[in-house]
């Protein structure tokens, strides 16, 4: 579904971020980048959904080279991805509704099917009775849900998420973790970069550690 | 193609959003382009008027051929010979002084003065009236006719209406360098409120380009907006200068009836309306593409 090969990811500095990175995730598998602050797992991500293009190496997603790819076709791309960022990334001055509608918008879906679309998303992250609110009212986990819940409203069949359970207190990074576990348990593939992997304890969770842009350990691959 | 209906009709709705969103603001940059536009539109107008004037003084061209004050009716008579079966001559007639004499103080409410003056200044003439499209051929008659004897001064009345024609032209070029300058004014006015919204709206573009945006996608509302501004400016020019028309009509009076016969005055009809119409609205949609393909390449990710 998704190859690094000898990937390297050099910034303009000339500070390498990510270095020969091997690295395949399977369809429907459920894989969890792990290490310190500055390992390379944010770039890795990125390098994933075509935000960065590498300096060396091929990254290719459900068969498409994103070194060579059109830029044109880019985005088309980026729409069978879900993407959960750290800071959320909300539009403040939309409602809650209209944050989760975006992708579906953006995907040219007819009025009627956004609506059932984002109410079936808000639900399946617990806050349906927020639809009409405004973002800046919520808590930081209601945030993070409700971009979880623009991640997944199209249905993706990846889900890449930077570091979901950042700055959360326990009891919220325990539902973001519930959340992700349901969604793997339909088959979507999973990639979530996390500082903090005892969280996600699994036995079907794939752990990849990541050092100074190395990969230093990766376990089994499972779907 | 309902899906790029719908598209369109969302990015449409977006615009409107946008322009309605920012009232005060969206007004005054409205009322700047309209007022651009209106000054060449105005000079466009003026100039159809007057144009349409000389023309109508043109199309009937008249040679006054104006007798010695010395000439009898033997000089008059051996003039009308040569005028009678004139290929150039539509129709003449004989102007006696006295007659023109008693015109003048009948049209100019001139009787008192010209009382006073004791005898009577004005020469017989001959009025020449050319035949339609003829003011060439009037125009060799007048060379001919000035060299006729008895005959003191030859005037072609439409040498006027041709001199105001000549200047009509240069009006002409006037009015395009100015609508030109102003074009180029909206575009700029356009490239400038776009970019504005374009930062205004950063964090909106960079997370819809995240999740799957084309940059069409991205570039639609700008292109309404900027087409929106161009066609609510040229509504407002056409206002100004339809508005500026009525007043000056009434204003001129009886003046008007002489520029136009029936006393109204030339408007933008629906050709102009539309031709204003595409114009500013494309000159607004060209602003907006400039400044959205020139912004959005400095946004991430690509």
């Amino acid at each position: 579904m998704i190859t690094l090969s000898g990937v390297t990811k050099r910034h303009p500095g000339g500070q390498e971020a990510v270095r020969r990175l091997d690295l395949s995730v399977a369809r429907g598998e459920f894989v969890l980048l792990t290490g310190h602050s500055g390992a390379g797992k944010s770039t890795v991500l990125k390098l994933m959904a075509g935000i960065e293009r590498p300096t060396e190496g091929t990254v290719t997603v459900s068969g498409q080279d994103l070194g060579t790819i059109r830029s044109g076709a880019l985005p088309y791309l980026r729409r069978n991805l879900g993407l959960v960022f750290q800071d959320h990334k909300l539009l403040l001055d939309r409602s809650v509704f209209d944050n989760v509608a975006l992708p579906l918008r953006i995907a040219g879906f007819p009025g009627a099917d956004i609506g059932k679309r984002v109410r079936a998303a808000l639900d399946r992250v617990g806050l349906l009775d927020r639809e009409r609110g405004d973002p800046v009212t919520l808590s930081g986990g209601e945030q993070q849900r409700v971009c979880i819940a623009r991640a997944i409203v199209h249905r993706p069949a990846v889900v890449l998420a930077d570091e979901p359970t950042a700055n959360l207190d326990e009891a919220y990074a325990l539902e973001i973790v519930g959340l992700f576990r349901r969604l793997h348990e339909v088959g979507v593939t999973l990639v979530v970069s996390t500082h903090s992997p005892t969280a996600f304890g699994d036995a079907r969770v794939r752990e990849v550690a990541l050092r100074q842009g190395i990969l230093v350990r990766s376990g089994e691959a499972r779907a | 193609m309902s899906r790029l209906l719908r598209e369109h009709g969302l990015a449409f709705q977006d615009a409107l959003r946008r322009l309605g969103g920012q009232f005060v603001a969206a007004f005054l940059n409205l009322l700047v382009i309209g007022i651009a536009l209106s000054l060449p539109l105005a000079m466009y107008v003026v100039l159809g008027n007057v144009s349409d004037f000389s023309r109508q003084a043109a199309a009937e061209p008249q040679l006054t051929l104006f007798l010695r004050p010395d000439a009898d009716a033997t000089v008059a008579r051996n003039i009308e010979s040569r005028l009678k079966g004139h290929a150039a001559i539509g129709r003449y007639q004989f102007v006696a002084k006295a007659v023109a004499l008693e015109d003048l103080k009948k049209a100019a409410g001139l009787s008192g003065i010209v009382e006073e003056l004791g005898r009577n200044p004005l020469p017989d003439a001959y009025v020449v009236t050319g035949r339609p499209d003829g003011a060439e051929a009037l125009e060799a008659l007048r060379s001919e006719a000035a060299t006729w004897p008895g005959v003191d001064h030859a005037q072609l009345d439409t040498l006027w209406a041709r001199q105001v024609e000549a200047v009509i032209r240069g009006g002409r070029t006037v009015v395009v360098i100015l609508g030109s300058l102003l074009g180029v004014a909206l575009v700029a006015i356009t490239f400038n409120t776009i970019r504005l919204q374009i930062l205004g709206r950063r964090e909106e573009i960079e997370v819809s380009k995240l999740i799957g945006a084309t940059n069409a996608f991205i570039r639609r509302p700008f292109l309404y907006l900027g087409t929106l501004q161009g066609l609510i400016g040229a509504c407002i020019a056409w206002g100004l200068v339809m508005f500026a028309v009525g007043v000056l009509e009434r204003e001129l009076g009886v003046a008007a009836s002489l520029i136009a016969q029936d006393g109204v005055l030339r408007r933008l009809d629906i050709r102009d309306t539309i031709a204003l119409a595409v114009l500013a609205g494309g000159l607004g949609w060209f602003g907006a593409w400039l400044s959205v393909t020139l912004h959005l390449r400095r946004f991430e990710p690509v």
